[in-house]
This record gives C-alpha cells, structure tokens and sequence, in this order.
C-alpha cells in the first residue's frame, strides 16, 4: 500500500462523508474487559474541532464515494464529476486501530455509497465492523449507518457490533424528498428504522429476563435533515423531528443546514451561504423539546410557522405568553423555572435545590450561573427590586435586543437612529 | 488567626482537626508555599498527621455524597490559593450542618467548590480529548502535557482502561511526573530530560516508522473534514482554545 495512494482515498472519502454532521460518540456502554483496545466514555469525547467549529470524535468516512443513486442533494451522486475511491475492508480496520492508538479519535463512523446493491454494501460495511470487533478486540465506538433496502438478516447482525446506526431522512418531508432524490422516500428510511428500534426493545426487554444478552445497537438510533436546500418551514421540520423521536425513540435527530454543492435550478445557486443562525434556532428547538419540558405545538403552530431569527426560541415563547411571569423563584416548580429565559438546566437545578435552605437573593443567583439580565424580567426573589410599570412582551424584547450583541450580527447595520 | 500548611491534602484535613480542637472562630489556611508573614497575625504550623486527617475523611465520608467527595478531592487538585480557604471552611461549614448541607448553593462555599470542580473536570475532560500519543521506535505511546491542574490523578483510570494493550507515558512537564503503564498496572515516574531537546517531543529517530505517515494522515483528515463554507473561527477557538494547540498533532505544520 503506497503511503501516496492511501493519503489520497483517504482525503477523497473524508471529503465525501463530512456532510453528514453527526460526530456524536455518547451512549457507548462497552467496556474493555477483554484487555483489547479501547473503552467507551459514556458522554462521548470530542478530540478535535475543525475550522468551521465543529466536533471531531470519530473517524467519519465512506467505504466508496461510488452510488448507483443520482440525488441532487449529496455530492458523491452518479451524476456528479468527483473523483471516486475506495478503501479495502482492512484499509478502514488499520486506519482505524491507529488512530485510536493515538488517542486521534473515540471511534469509526462509517458510511458507505450504494455499489451493486444495499446488501452488496451492507455485507462489508459490516464485515469491517466484524474484523474490529473480533479480530483486534476493538471496544471503542462504531456509528454505522444502514443501508436502506439491505436484508433484515445484516442489518440485525451489524447491530450486535455498532453503538450506533443511522439512516438520513434527508429532506423534512416526502414532497422535498421526492423532488430531489425521486428513486427515494421516506418508507425506505422508516422500515429498517423501525426493524432496527424493533430489535433494540426486544434485546432490552430479554435483558430483564436472561443475564447475558449482548448488546445491541446500545447507542441508539439517529437521523438527519438537510435544512434549507427545499422550501419547508421551521414548523414541517421540526414536527417531521417530533414524530422520529416519538415514533422511533431516536437518540438524535440532526439539521445540517444546506451547502450548496450543485447547479440544479431545483436548488439554492452556488455560493448561497448555508443557513447557520436557522440551523442554531432549530437545534435550540430540538433541545427545548428534549430537555426543558416543552411541546413542539407551544413552539411552533400555525400562528407562528417559522422561528424567528433576532432572539431564541425560548425566550420567544416567553414573550408570547407573559401571563405565566413573572415567576417566584422561591416557590415555582421546576418545571416552570426551567422555562424561565436565562435559566438552563444546571442552574434550575441549583435553585431548586438551594431554596430549602433559605429564600433566594439576586446576588446568589447570579454566583449560580443565571443570566441575570435576561431572567430579571421574567421572575422575582427575595431582594426585585419594587415595580410599577408592567412592561409588554414586546418592550422586555426591545430592552434585552439592546444589552446583547447576537453573535451573528456581524456587521453592525448602518441604519440611523432617529430618537 | 493564620493556619500554615505543608501544601498536601493530608495536611488540609489535619488543619480541620486542628481547627475542631480549638475552635479559635475565623482563621485563614495558607500553604507553606505561598505564606508570608504578617506583623500582628497569630500563626499556627499544621503539623500534618495522617490518622487526624483518615478521621476528618472518614467524616466527610458520613457526611457529604459520593459527587461532593469528588468536588472536593478537584477543587483541592485545582492547586489554587484561595481553594484551600474554601476547601478548609466548607469542611467545617459541613460538619456544622445536618446531612445534606452540600446542595445549598447559596452558600459561598459550596458553590466555590462546584465551580473550581467545574474547572478541573474541565481540565481533565481536555487532556482526555487533547492527548496525542505518537509511537516509539520500542512500542511506547508517549505523550507530554502541561495542563493548568494537577489532572493525572483524575485521568489515570481513563487510560489505563482504555489503552489496556499497549505501554503508555503520560508525562507532566510543569509538575514534573508522569504515569507509566506497563500492560499490567501504571506506575508513577519522574522522567530526567538532560537536554532541553528532549523535552518536547522525542527525537524524530526514536519514533516508530509508520509514525509520520499516521500523524500525516491525520492531519489530512483534519484538513478533509473542514467545510469552508461554513468557517466559524471563534467557535473554533472557544472548543480548541490556543494553549491547548501544542499538543494537537493537526494543529501542527508540515
């Protein structure tokens, strides 16, 4: 193997899967009992950031940037005129073992285009996972992706050794898929999705039962939406994410907002910048969901379609709906402080904690971590100051647009201030 | 009151016994390291004991939950001054209180201790992330660090469990120790560099031959992963900041 030839592959089907911006490494359970190689960090550890600013855990590649598929979304389509590769079965495994001997990587996320046909494929993507598994006694992390239309028999048997599969949804919904990508849809994705969380329920629930099942797919599930490249509003996307989560108990579902990579009229023009802020609001979206009690409906419903792009989902729906504030620090439930903006998980926490030992004062909730000046405006404690003015949702926006510099503004707007 | 220490964590707990025996209300706990001597101050030299330090543990232990002996045991590894204060009066702090006392966070105390903890978790997580071994010529992974905590303690575990199949050296260059693990247990070493060369990297002849070419693909990586389009150098900076790039195979040249 020639030290220039194996740089280049490598660069090739590097290049090819970084638009996949899943990097994630947590949820791994296994533990390194067989004195091999490797121990998984159950949150995950980036090793890296690239430029763009993010997260390096794993070693993400294609097998092949060779598709038999032509959608107009992703670069390494039949159609497009890239230069293709290949990596051997024992390529990816070495590749791997080094880099995780240098403490480079928390593992491999490996992907594939589609050669011959999905089982073709799926047989040596999981026959690198084997050889790691069994062959180098390798406990660290394996993503892998599903390959959709591959038979039940593979798919079952590469989630005995990944921590992880996916499949992309791709577009938000069936109408943007099947305008870009017509060979596909949203079944394909949702069939062996469903297979795969099948299996996941049916190995924990023997788990109670027998004492030595082995893992499967331990890490979950996770999925993908490309954002921006079709019409849909913040709205379609993030309740396509609240069915995955429901439906599929996903771990993730990811937004990666749209790089222009191609000049099909059907999509945004070359050069288009991707949409960074919109991307931000709807993972801030994803996280409310998740960890702070909220219903995608109170975020998001026919009134208010799209996010807006000047202040974040939260405090958004903190100003539509002031009638819930202000909010006693001192008695509200936890669930109510946490939907308090300028208040996260962590310091909600505190608070709750804290109090029983003693009313609240400003000053300790600023030690705590709260973000005092956007809280103020929403809550009380023991030492608010007294006051008369009721202010509207629409003066506390205009006080906290004031004090803080979003840091997407970059440029300031040359607009004259008239009053 | 001035309550002077030898700098060890024996030592700190010693200073608590003390303080119980005496009960002489405010002191402030200095390490011998840093002490200064002030004109109108009464001065106490803790005489580090083990068996009066084991019974404030063992205290402790009654005491406070499992997380809040770790706070504890980071904060006192974060080797800051003024930690040692905190430390010294949240102990006493604790054991004046009923059970449970830690999770008040309106106490100036307790949230010093949750926040230096922060800190040197922190810290910890980085060289968890940030070590780069490269590979001698003999089969050892080696790697140099000089992190802004005394971290090795708190990430021993972590590599011993994970590298279980190869020797490792994970050095301290401003402590001046290291962990060397041997394929059965990790030791603790203190490395003599004679020349100033060494301290870096080893020599380039020492390393393994397909050394260069995985440091190399690395860096290829590195550079293959990044979308320019989307360039974000600050978020860049505030994940890697740039104390940490000397350790960072792809953040050097060539």
């Amino acid at each position: 193997m020639s030290f220039d030839r194996i740089r280049e592959k490598l660069n090739i089907l590097a290049d090819a899967a970084k638009y996949d911006v899943s990097c994630s490494s947590s949820g791994g359970t296994r533990k390194n009992n067989n004195k091999g190689l490797g121990d998984s960090h159950s949150s995950g550890i980036c090793h890296t950031y690239t430029e763009d600013g993010r997260c390096v855990s794993l070693l993400k590649i294609l097998l092949t940037n060779h598709c038999i598929y032509d959608c107009l979304f992703c670069v390494s389509r039949k159609s497009n005129d890239v230069k293709r590769a290949a990596f051997t079965v024992d390529e990816v495994v070495e590749l791997t073992m080094n880099f995780y001997r240098r403490n480079y990587i928390e593992g491999l996320f490996l992907s594939s285009g589609i050669f011959k046909n999905a089982d073709f494929t799926m047989e040596r993507l999981l026959l690198v996972c084997k050889k790691l598994r069994l062959e180098q006694n390798y406990n660290g992390y394996i993503h892998l992706k599903t390959i959709p239309g591959a038979s039940d028999e593979l798919i079952k048997e590469a989630g005995l050794y990944a921590d992880r599969m996916s499949i992309n949804l791709e577009m938000p919904t069936e109408a943007g898929l099947k305008l870009l990508a017509p060979e596909k849809s949203h079944a394909d994705v949702i069939k062996p999705l469903d297979f795969v969380q099948k299996n996941i329920a049916q190995f924990s629930a023997d788990k109670k039962l027998i004492k030595h099942v082995p893992k499967f797919v331990p890490a979950g599930q996770s999925t993908q939406m490309v954002i921006g490249a079709t019409p849909e509003s913040d709205k379609d996307i993030m309740y396509t994410a609240n069915t995955f989560y429901k439906n599929f108990s996903l771990k993730r579902v990811y937004y990666s907002g749209y790089v222009p990579i191609s000049d099909d009229t059907r999509m945004p023009v070359l050069g288009t910048q991707p949409p960074l802020l919109r991307e931000n609001r709807l993972y801030q979206t994803d996280w409310l969901m998740r960890f702070y009690g909220f219903k995608v409906q109170e975020i998001l419903n026919d009134a208010n379609p799209n996010l807006d792009i000047d202040i974040d989902p939260k405090l958004s729906w903190a100003i539509r709906n002031m009638q819930h504030f202000p909010v006693d620090i001192n008695k509200a439930d936890y669930k109510m402080i946490l939907r308090i903006p300028g208040i996260g998980v962590m310091s909600a926490q505190k608070i709750v904690q804290a109090r029983k030992f003693g009313k609240l004062r400003i000053d300790q909730l600023k030690k705590m971590g709260v973000a005092y000046n956007r809280a103020k405006h929403f809550i009380t404690c023991v030492d608010t100051p007294y006051q008369i003015k009721d202010y509207q949702g629409t003066q506390i926006k205009a006080f906290i647009l004031a004090e803080s510099q979003s840091k997407y503004l970059k440029t300031d707007s040359n607009q004259l201030i008239l009053f | 009151m001035i309550y002077v220490f030898d700098g060890s964590l024996p030592g700190l707990l010693t200073a608590v016994f003390e303080w119980f025996e005496r009960k002489p209300g405010f002191v402030s706990l200095k390490s011998m390291e840093i002490f200064q001597p002030e004109a109108f101050t009464e001065v106490m030299v803790i005489d580090t004991n083990a068996e009066k330090a084991d019974r404030v543990w063992a205290g402790l232990q009654k005491k406070i939950k499992k997380t809040w002996l770790r706070n504890f045991y980071c904060s006192y590894l974060s080797e800051i001054p003024e930690a040692y204060q905190h430390l010294f009066q949240f102990t006493i702090y604790i054991f004046q209180n009923p059970v449970g006392a830690e999770t008040n966070y309106g106490n100036e105390h307790v949230m010093a201790l949750s926040k230096y903890a922060k800190s040197v978790e922190r810290e910890k997580h980085r060289m968890e992330a940030f070590i780069r071994f490269q590979k001698t010529g003999d089969g050892m992974f080696y790697a140099s660090i000089d992190p802004d905590f005394n971290v090795l303690p708190l990430i021993n575990n972590h590599f011993k469990n994970r590298y279980a199949d190869q020797q490792w050296i994970i050095y301290d260059l401003k402590r001046k120790y290291g962990l060397h693990y041997d394929l059965n247990t990790v030791e603790e070493i203190i490395i003599d560099f004679t020349t100033e060369a060494n301290k870096k990297n080893p020599p380039t002849i020492l390393m393994d031959e397909k050394e260069e070419l995985y440091s190399l693909l690395w860096k290829d990586y590195f550079k293959s992963a990044n979308i320019v389009a989307r360039k974000n150098t600050k978020l860049h900076v505030k994940h890697v900041p740039k104390r940490y790039w000397k350790y960072l195979t792809e953040k050097q040249l060539g």
